[in-house]
């Protein structure tokens, strides 16, 4: 007992301080043939005929595939749980090359050679003819009649709208004397960034195809990759070692397909395919660019009578992840303030863009980013305080919400809050900053933000673990939840430790690595779900195991089964608390006894059908440089209510890095796209502004410790939360700062430079500026 | 591995002279930062590459009989920024370079690398416009100095001949004698960035710091290569040291200066920070001459 | 190409060594697939990312955009080489543990170089400096503060100075 809730040292720390811990490439022989992959050089159009004669007279090219060589067969790429209801699959939409290209990146050929300088020559040589068709760029312009038609099966290029309509808005918003306010928000295209890129190897072996890949969710590549090549599932097996990062984009199904898919053609050859990171940005996928509308309709006391949503979300070429994203943003719209009369409508649009997939909360930073800068907007326009009016709006203590069955047991947004202005000096701060003049200026910005855990009950949750007890009484556990960088396994570890009794987590083996011929079922590092999936598995494997130790201790010391319990890694008898043998004394026998040998081991799965809110606030304060058009962040904190800690500084350390992703989003972050061609500009590590070491604060991060209920470790999300309201807290402390509204992401010198030249804060005097419509 | 035809190692300066001429259609490299990455990215894909990198000769910092600084080409940006005679007597170009990328990358680059590229955003080349810096070339007939501004004839081509190389960078006793500088990196982030815009200014304030006896200003990404601002130093020189100057100096900077609109800035932008940090780097580098503004 | 592969000999973490080297190689190429040194990471092959970090002759450089024959003469030293005698960690590498600045690892090896190059100066440096000389390196985990935390803690201790608090 124990474990749970102390900061001990991860279990994967030593290996990779020591660079001996093995990703996908360290593990790939050096016979591998090379894959490289031909990409479109327009944004939408037909391939009409691919040249390869010279291309594969390049030494050392074995083959090159086309788009029209591949099985005609669409396959899904998500890595959503499969459902067998069919209208809830994902969309199939994609091959594993396409003769109808999609977007400025989209796959045409693949060379195969026996080296890379090879296969990049060849890449180089092939010809492709194109039927060009026009391109769009933006989702609401794809939704315009005439657009051009990008996915066959989606007229219109809408892959899905939904709504949700409470009460009645159109009635409600006749009552006189109400306030509106109504505001559009953008985001920007933003990519997950993980420094190892995708990576896959893959070969035959026995006459089924082995993978081992940079995934984070090794059996649903296992079943995408069977559909994508029409074979029975049990003929595929995915290995995932550890993963230099993934952050949702290696939460999908990458190039794994097209991989198995080449070593078949050469009879299970090893092939490999390394993406570079050019290919990361552009051809994997993309955090989708929401615009919001928001109309609030409120009472000049600050109360709520009826409000809209409107968002449309870029998915671009392929659905991927598709609709799930803003809907899981709408969906938190009527939740986190509660208002009677609602109506939201979500639309999820193809362009011909880079792929939008799952990246680190899943439609929440879009969705915060608008609504928390919308409700700054609305204070503003009611001359209140922001932090107040939260307070006073804000989902309240025992709200349920029917759909989910989640409920707020406790007042987690005043606690964090409480914590964070505490840390900030945010009163004081907020109200001294209120009208400043001169070229610099502070301002403090606070944003709250909604989240939950795990996809219950939209999709499938549940979690398998499987426990195998070694002779000295330590034990390996397994479960197909993935370790990505998160300290997954060293949770794991704590909790399986106090689930059986071993007093040290260390003595709990956590199989890293997950095979899917080897590795329970289970779905993988997603939603921020794993802890709290596992804690139910992990409990309840951890019982029937010990059960079994305890059946095994009673025969040896004939003591009541009801009578002992496993402490400490020890059989104790809970009557007097008398250590009657240690476990591992237990477990030798149990291996090797000639009267009962047994093996003690004990699998078991869980399905969860429960959720949890996870809920906790930003503060950020900024400097900001009217003149050169900077804004930088000065002291920032997070406030996480999460449930109980498993492992303090392992949470704490998650919050760092979701802040960090949080500020890129907010001040620096943007993939664009070439407006007349459709190619993307900055694909690279210099051209993409990524946060670097000197762009940050110190990032403070603390948390307050409700335990979920329906949590066996009290536990619930973290892995996305902190991402989610950052830039919404950045964005508030530079109106806090200048009085400027910024709407959209990021919040970069040029658009300071666009709004602080419409609202006169800059004036060139050679230059004139059109007024802000 | 690189996509690389021939790969030829100098083991002098000679001999890398007889390379230029042995072989014409070879690209010199020297850190590589540059080269690797465009033959990387398909660009320089399947060309020879005379490599000059291991050239210790053209390594350092010294000053000549006439007291001109003299820079190796191959000095890397760390090593300058460290140089004991660059910290004394022109302490902004060590400052300029040690804003480049990060510090592997500062490690590898080159002053010579950085010049010879003829990019309008390297991070040395405002300074040495400011300072109006000769660059020196050896060829199979000797030695020959150009001026930096006559040395950039256009982006991304520069005045080297096809037996020559660049072997070192002078900055003559008359440029950076009783001078400060000031260079201003304006970038998208605080590291690993190309600029946006940069601006060098260095002054020469009369004795009793009363007055601008000499400034001088330069840009990178303010045109297709860095260039001087005329007329902004014509506003400033001989003028008072006050706050007056400083700001009529920025304003003439838009005269001067041809950004371009591109995806990375527009020109209305680089305009607008380019004036401001104009006169920034004009009152920081009065402040280290120990002036005051009035 | 003529003489496609060059003998070059250098000293790589401590030991003399001699090797044909494919002339396009860079030495990311060379110390991964013909030393297997796994703690050099490809992350760009650009030198913007900073996961293929090593010391050359005491100072940190990407080996994706350094071409494995300028080895030559030259000391090289990656993260492989800082385990002592008796398989015991570095002071660098256990404050990385420590100060939990490792998650998904992929950028930890460089950083724990590019850190033992700043403690080796034997000089004390701001917060504000330490992060300019990390700076070549991305991390997309850890925001940077446990490594920040993780290099302080190390130089403090190797200056025998208490580490001041937080302000």
């Amino acid at each position: 007992m124990g474990n749970v809730g102390k900061s001990v040292t991860r279990i994967d720390a030593f290996d990779k301080v020591t660079g001996r811990a093995k990703y996908t490439d360290d593990l790939c022989d050096k016979s591998a043939l090379v894959i490289k992959i031909v990409h479109s050089t327009i944004a939408h159009g037909h391939v009409k005929k691919v040249d390869i004669a010279e291309a594969e007279a390049v030494p050392g090219v074995v083959k090159v595939f086309t788009c029209f060589d591949v099985p005609d067969i669409p396959f899904p790429t998500a890595g959503h749980p499969w459902s067998t209801e069919e209208s809830h699959q994902d969309t199939a939409d994609r091959k594993l090359l396409n003769a109808h290209v999609r977007y400025h990146g989209d796959e045409v050929a693949a060379v195969v050679a026996e080296n890379e300088v090879a296969a990049a020559q060849a890449v180089r040589l092939v010809k492709v003819d194109y039927e060009e068709l026009p391109f769009v760029l933006d989702p609401q312009e794809a939704m315009k009649e005439g657009a051009p038609q990008i996915q066959e099966d989606f007229p219109g290029n809408v892959l899905k709208h939904t709504s949700i309509n409470n009460g009645n808005y159109e009635e409600a918003i006749k009552e006189p004397g109400l306030i509106c306010v109504d505001k559009w928000y953008d985001t920007a295209t933003v990519q997950h960034c993980h420094i190892e890129n995708h990576i896959v190897f893959a070969q035959g072996e026995n006459g089924r195809l082995v993978i081992t890949s940079s995934t984070q969710i090794p059996h649903i590549v296992r079943r995408t990759v069977g559909q994508a090549l029409g074979m029975p599932w049990g003929k595929i097996r995915i290995i995932k070692p550890y993963i230099g990062g993934g952050f949702g984009n290696k939460q999908d199904t990458l190039y794994e397909p097209l991989a198995a898919w080449v070593s078949q053609q050469l009879g299970g050859r090893l092939v490999k395919l390394d993406c570079t990171r050019e290919e990361t940005f552009v051809s994997n996928r993309v955090r989708h660019a929401i615009r919001s509308h928001i109309v609030s309709w409120l009472r000049p006391d600050g109360t709520f009578v009826a409000r809209k949503l409107e968002a449309f979300s870029d998915q671009g070429a392929y659905a991927s992840h598709g609709h799930s994203i803003v809907a899981k943003g709408m969906g938190c719209f009527p939740q986190m303030y509660p208002c009677p009369n609602i109506q939201a409508d979500a639309y999820t649009v193809y362009t011909n863009k880079a792929v939008s997939g799952a990246m680190r909360g899943y439609g929440i930073p879009q969705a915060m980013f608008a609504v928390e800068s919308h409700t700054d907007d609305i204070c503003k326009a009611l001359n209140m305080d922001p932090e107040g009016f939260r307070r006073k709006n804000i989902m309240p203590v025992g709200f349920k919400d029917g759909f989910s069955k989640n409920e707020n047991y406790y007042d987690s947004f005043g606690q964090c809050a409480d914590k964070a202005m505490a840390y900030m000096d945010y009163r004081n701060k907020y109200e001294a900053y209120k009208n400043q003049t001169g070229p610099i200026r502070k301002g403090i910005g606070l944003s709250y933000f909604w989240y939950n855990t795990g996809v219950w009950p939209i999709s499938l949750e549940h979690s398998s673990c499987r426990m195998v007890m070694n002779q000295d009484g330590s034990m390996q556990l397994q479960v197909a939840e993935t370790e990505i960088g998160q300290g997954a396994d060293t949770a794991y570890a704590q909790m399986g430790a106090d689930a059986v009794g071993i007093k040290d987590y260390r003595d709990v083996h956590v199989v890293s690595s997950q095979d899917t011929d080897v590795t329970p079922f289970g779905l993988g590092a997603y939603a921020s779900r794993q802890t709290y999936v596992c804690g139910f598995s992990i409990r309840q494997t951890g019982e029937i195991l010990k059960n079994k130790i305890l059946a095994y201790a009673h025969e040896l010391t004939r003591m009541p089964v009801d009578t002992l319990d496993v402490v400490d890694s020890n059989i104790v008898r809970k009557t007097d608390s008398r250590v009657l043998m240690p476990l591992s004394e237990l477990c030798t026998e149990a291996f090797y006894s000639l009267s009962h040998s047994e093996h003690l081991t004990a699998e078991s799965t869980y399905q969860i059908k429960s959720n949890a809110y996870s809920f906790g606030c930003c503060i950020a304060e900024v400097e900001v440089d009217i003149p050169l058009c900077k804004a930088q962040v000065t002291k920032i904190i997070n406030v996480h209510d999460c449930g109980s800690l498993i492992n303090p500084a392992l949470a704490e350390a998650q919050v760092h890095g979701g802040m960090s992703m949080g500020i890129g989003y907010g001040m620096s972050e943007q993939l664009l796209f070439d407006p007349k061609t459709g190619k993307a500009l900055n694909d690279n590590l210099l051209d993409y502004k990524l946060s670097t070491f000197m762009d940050h604060p110190h990032l403070e991060a603390q948390f307050v410790e409700n335990a979920e209920p329906t949590s066996p470790y009290g536990t619930k999300a973290l892995g996305e939360p902190p991402a989610c309201p950052v830039a919404p807290a950045i964005r508030n402390a530079i109106l806090n700062a200048t009085g400027v509204a910024i709407d959209k992401l990021p919040l970069n010198p040029h658009v300071l430079f666009e709004r602080f030249s419409e609202e006169g804060l800059i004036n060139d005097p050679w230059r004139e500026v059109k007024a802000h419509v | 591995m690189y996509d690389i035809k021939e790969l030829y190692e100098a083991e002098s300066v000679r001999d890398a002279i007889r390379l230029r001429l042995e072989h014409p259609e070879a690209q010199i490299i020297a850190g590589g930062s540059d080269v690797l990455v465009q033959m990387r990215e398909g660009k320089r894909a399947g060309k020879e590459l005379i490599s000059i990198y291991t050239l210790d000769e053209l390594r350092g910092v010294c000053l000549d009989m006439e007291d001109n600084l003299r820079i190796g080409s191959l000095t890397s940006f760390s090593h300058l920024t460290k140089h004991p005679l660059i910290r004394q007597h022109i302490n902004v170009l060590g400052e300029a370079v040690d804003m480049v990328g990060g510090p592997q990358i500062r490690n590898i680059g080159t002053i010579g690398g950085n010049t010879c590229n003829g990019v309008t955003s390297a991070d040395s080349a405002s300074t040495l416009h400011a300072y109006e810096a000769l660059i020196e070339l050896t060829g199979a007939e000797g030695v020959r100095r150009v001026p930096i501004k006559d040395f950039y004839l256009g982006a991304g081509k520069v005045d080297i001949r096809p037996d020559e190389i660049q072997t070192a960078i002078l900055i003559p006793k008359a440029s950076y004698e009783n001078t400060c500088g000031y260079y201003y990196k304006y970038a998208m982030r605080n590291a690993m960035d190309i600029a946006t815009t940069g601006c060098s200014v260095n002054v020469r304030l009369s004795p009793d710091k009363q007055t601008f006896e000499r400034v001088r200003v330069a840009f990178g990404v303010a045109g297709p290569v860095p260039m001087r601002a005329p007329g902004a130093e014509a506003a400033a020189g001989g003028q008072p040291v006050s706050a007056e100057t400083a700001e009529a100096f920025g304003l003439a900077v838009v005269g001067d200066i041809n950004p371009r609109d591109s995806w990375r800035a527009s020109k209305a932008f680089r305009q607008h920070v380019a004036v401001e940090m104009a006169r920034r780097c004009l009152v920081e580098s009065v402040k280290r001459c120990g002036g005051e503004l009035k | 190409m003529k003489d496609q592969f060059r003998l070059i000999e250098f000293n790589l973490n401590g030991k003399d060594v001699a090797k044909m080297v494919d002339c396009r190689a860079s030495l990311t190429d060379m110390l991964r697939d013909d030393y297997r040194m796994t703690s050099v990471k490809k992350g760009c092959e650009v030198g913007e990312c900073g996961a293929c970090n090593v010391i050359i002759d005491g100072e940190c450089y990407n080996s994706c955009i350094y071409l494995a024959v300028w080895a030559k003469g030259k000391k090289i030293r990656t993260l492989e080489s800082l385990l002592g005698p008796n398989g015991e960690l570095s002071d660098i590498q256990q404050a990385f543990i420590d100060e939990t600045a490792v998650q998904c690892g992929f950028c930890t090896p460089g950083f724990i170089m590019t850190a033992i190059e700043i403690l080796e100066t034997g000089k004390e440096y701001s917060d504000d400096e330490l992060r300019k000389q990390l700076s070549g390196h991305l991390c997309r985990c850890t925001g940077y503060e446990n490594i920040l935390r993780a290099v302080k803690k190390t130089m403090y201790k190797r200056l025998g100075k208490p580490m001041p608090t937080a302000t």
